[in-house]
């Protein structure tokens, strides 16, 4: 396993490729290509603005406003995991014929599947920088912490597409399954919702969530400019090195049954 | 010279698909890394079975055998696709494996940035694809559609492109699969000689081809496959030789099946029915076997010349028609009759006794019809065989249409109907060469 885990290190520039592929092909026949990337976002952005705004507005609470930026805070990296894992269920048997035809490190796939999401990611965030600045924000120092809440993601979404992605060789419901599970994921994280909002009897459960920590780094981050609560992220960081153990040990003990069941 | 690849003692087990109980507890199955519980032996298929060669360097090696027989499997675990279930292989050097072409190309991206992501899958550096790009396009022909996305492109093109950079990775040991019989001739051409520039530079080639022509001239050596197990390695002629043999021997037990099968359910157990009585009405039946019966064929049997039964000829062989008779009671009025037809249902030759002056005096009981035919002149195909016993003006006494099947083979690929005996000869301003 070791071993495997080295070599897909030695794929960084297959990975590449493949990423880079993945996104052109995206785009290849769209007018405006490329700037969808930001495109997608800011009328998310704008669209949420206008509905939190006009329609529908909270009641105020303290330190939220605007509503919809801290909304936006939470659903663009959410929209990066969650897209991650549902194209992580069905991206070994999109490939088969890489991974039957050709001798080809078949955990480069759920790899491309991150990173192509997270180079997303990174094109929506200068619009979530723009607005910030725009209503004067304040940027603070904390932000530094930023990079290592994204590592944090990163990890964590790579060990649950591994898993994700083995399995569901074996298993085709999961990506019915998974569907529904990120709905349900996505209400049980504080993503549109302050974690304050929610009653001390049952902020236990939210805390066993990771997503939750790394969600409130974003918040605190970005749009509080606060110190993080390093303590959680710590321990969040460790479990996500566990899952990713995990996931990737389980991708390695199917591994060799992909060729066969694709 | 030093092996390039070792095969040793390899065999692989396929799970035949069925839905229930595919799994083990999941416990067990990361603890032995083996997601199925130990399979029963009617559960599994076995694709090859103790398959050991070794291929030495610089050598081209043919993998040939019917469909199922293990070859693809082989090449995939090889290649390193598949893995073995026991046994291990060894390669030696870069591997390049032209099992799919093009495997791995993106519709929507252009020619170009399939080469280099394809190059980078076959495991090239950057810099190495950069080397080889203008080759690449200039092998696959494409150096004006290389900016076109990969969706636009025929056919051959795609198979070009695909065939262009798997050959280009310049590896030790390539391996074929069947990839190049699917292009036009010209493509084919230039394939085979790109394989024989590999030759020419030392490098090991492993075949899987059902072009046995191409297997004995480009390989040194072959192996034959059948169900899984290794038949016979060695001189390439040898083993197409075997193969072919082996197909024929499968053809004739095939053909022969078809006929005990035939006399069985047309002919044999219909002596049992009582004179006059009408047969049973099935249509079906009708169309192949129709007459009273009062004579009656209770059996037909192909002979080569030295008596033995077959159903495979050569082309200019003698054949013989043999049939066994039965007449019920003294007739005056009988004629016999043979004809032969080909697939296409053309009728390539048809007589009888009675056109051929033969005065019938009397038949009862039982008796032997034979036709011998001295060269079964017809071209190679699949033909069937009318016999049939009945009077002068027609009416049938036993009539077996197309009941009976062979095979002719020929190795000369002429058309037609049938082979005269013939002979060029040219004056002497017109010249040839022996092919």
């Amino acid at each position: 396993m070791w071993a495997n885990l080295k070599s897909l290190l030695h794929y960084r520039g297959l990975i590449q490729a493949l990423v880079s592929r993945e996104l052109k092909a995206r785009y290849r026949g769209s007018v405006l290509g490329f700037f969808w990337s930001f495109v997608n976002p800011l009328l998310l952005l704008l669209v949420y603005t206008f509905v939190f705004t006009v329609i529908f507005r909270p009641a105020r609470i303290e330190g939220l406003t605007p509503y919809a930026l801290f909304l936006f805070c939470g659903l663009l990296p959410w929209t990066w995991f969650s897209s991650s894992l549902l194209e992580s269920s069905s991206v070994l048997s999109n490939n088969a014929n890489l991974i039957q035809k050709v001798p080809f490190p078949a955990d480069v796939l759920p790899c491309v599947n991150v990173f192509s999401n997270f180079v997303h990611f990174l094109l929506g965030l200068p619009i979530l920088f723009a607005f910030l600045i725009y209503y004067r924000r304040p940027l603070s120092i904390y932000i530094l912490f930023f990079p290592g809440v994204v590592l944090i993601q990163i990890i964590f979404t790579m060990g649950f597409a591994m898993f994700i992605s083995s399995l569901s060789v074996h298993f085709r419901d999961i990506r019915d399954l998974l569907a529904n599970l990120l709905t349900f994921w996505f209400f049980a994280t504080p993503i549109i919702y302050p974690v304050t909002m929610i009653p001390e009897s049952f902020r236990w459960v939210l805390d066993l969530n990771p997503m939750t920590h790394i969600m409130m780094g974003y918040q605190d981050t970005l749009f509080k400019g606060q110190l993080p609560h390093w303590k959680k992220l710590s321990v969040t960081f460790l479990v996500a090195l566990v899952v990713f153990y995990v996931g990737y040990f389980l991708f390695d003990r199917l591994r060799d049954s992909f060729a066969e069941e694709v | 010279m030093a092996p390039a690849v070792i095969v040793e003692d390899l065999t692989k087990l396929y799970r035949k698909y069925s839905q229930k109980r595919r799994f083990q507890t999941m416990k067990s199955a990361l603890i032995k890394g083996d997601l199925f519980r130990q399979l029963r032996p009617e559960e599994v298929f076995l694709a090859l079975e103790k398959v050991s060669f070794t291929v030495e360097k610089g050598e081209t090696f043919g993998i040939i055998g019917s469909n199922g027989a293990g070859k693809s499997t082989l090449l995939k675990i090889i290649a390193g696709t598949l893995r073995s279930t026991y046994g291990k292989v060894l390669v030696d050097g870069r591997i390049s494996a032209l099992i799919e072409l093009g495997a791995g190309f993106h519709p929507e991206i252009s020619g170009r940035e399939n080469i280099y992501i394809n190059g980078i899958i076959l495991g090239l550096s950057k810099k190495e694809i950069q080397q080889r790009f203008d080759d690449t396009v200039r092998f696959a022909e494409l150096e004006e559609f290389i900016e076109h996305p990969i969706k636009t492109y025929s056919t051959g093109m795609y198979l070009r492109l695909g065939f262009a950079i798997a050959i280009n990775v310049e590896p030790d040991v390539l391996l074929i699969d069947e990839v190049i019989a699917v292009g036009d001739e010209a493509f084919y051409r230039k394939c085979l000689d790109k394989i024989k520039e590999f030759q020419w530079k030392k490098k090991t080639i492993l075949i899987v081809s059902h072009a046995l022509g191409m297997i004995k001239t480009l390989c040194d050596r072959a192996i034959l496959l059948q169900k899984g197990r290794v038949k016979q390695i060695g001189d390439p002629r040898m083993v197409v030789d075997a193969y072919l043999s082996d197909v024929a021997e499968k053809e004739e037990r095939e053909l022969s099946r078809l006929h005990s099968q035939t006399l069985e359910q047309y002919v044999l157990g219909a002596e049992a029915k009582p004179e006059g009585e009408a047969h049973p009405p099935a249509t079906e039946y009708e169309k192949k076997r129709w007459g009273s019966r009062e004579i009656e064929i209770r059996e037909v049997k192909l002979l080569d010349k030295r008596g033995q039964e077959r159903h495979i000829f050569n082309s200019g062989e003698p054949m013989e028609i043999r049939m066994t008779i039965y007449a019920r009671k003294k007739i005056k009025d009988f004629i016999f009759g043979v004809g032969i037809f080909n697939s296409g249902g053309i009728s390539c030759y048809g007589t009888n006794t009675h056109i051929e002056k033969f005065a019938p005096q009397e038949v009862s009981g039982e008796g032997m019809v034979s036709f011998k035919i001295e060269r079964l002149d017809l071209i190679e195909g699949t033909y069937f065989l009318d016999v049939a016993a009945h009077q002068i003006d027609g009416t049938p006494y036993d009539y077996h249409r197309q009941l009976y099947t062979f095979r002719v083979k020929s190795l000369i690929a002429d058309i037609g109907v049938f082979r005269p005996q013939h002979q060029w000869s040219f004056s002497p301003n017109i010249s040839f060469k022996k092919m």
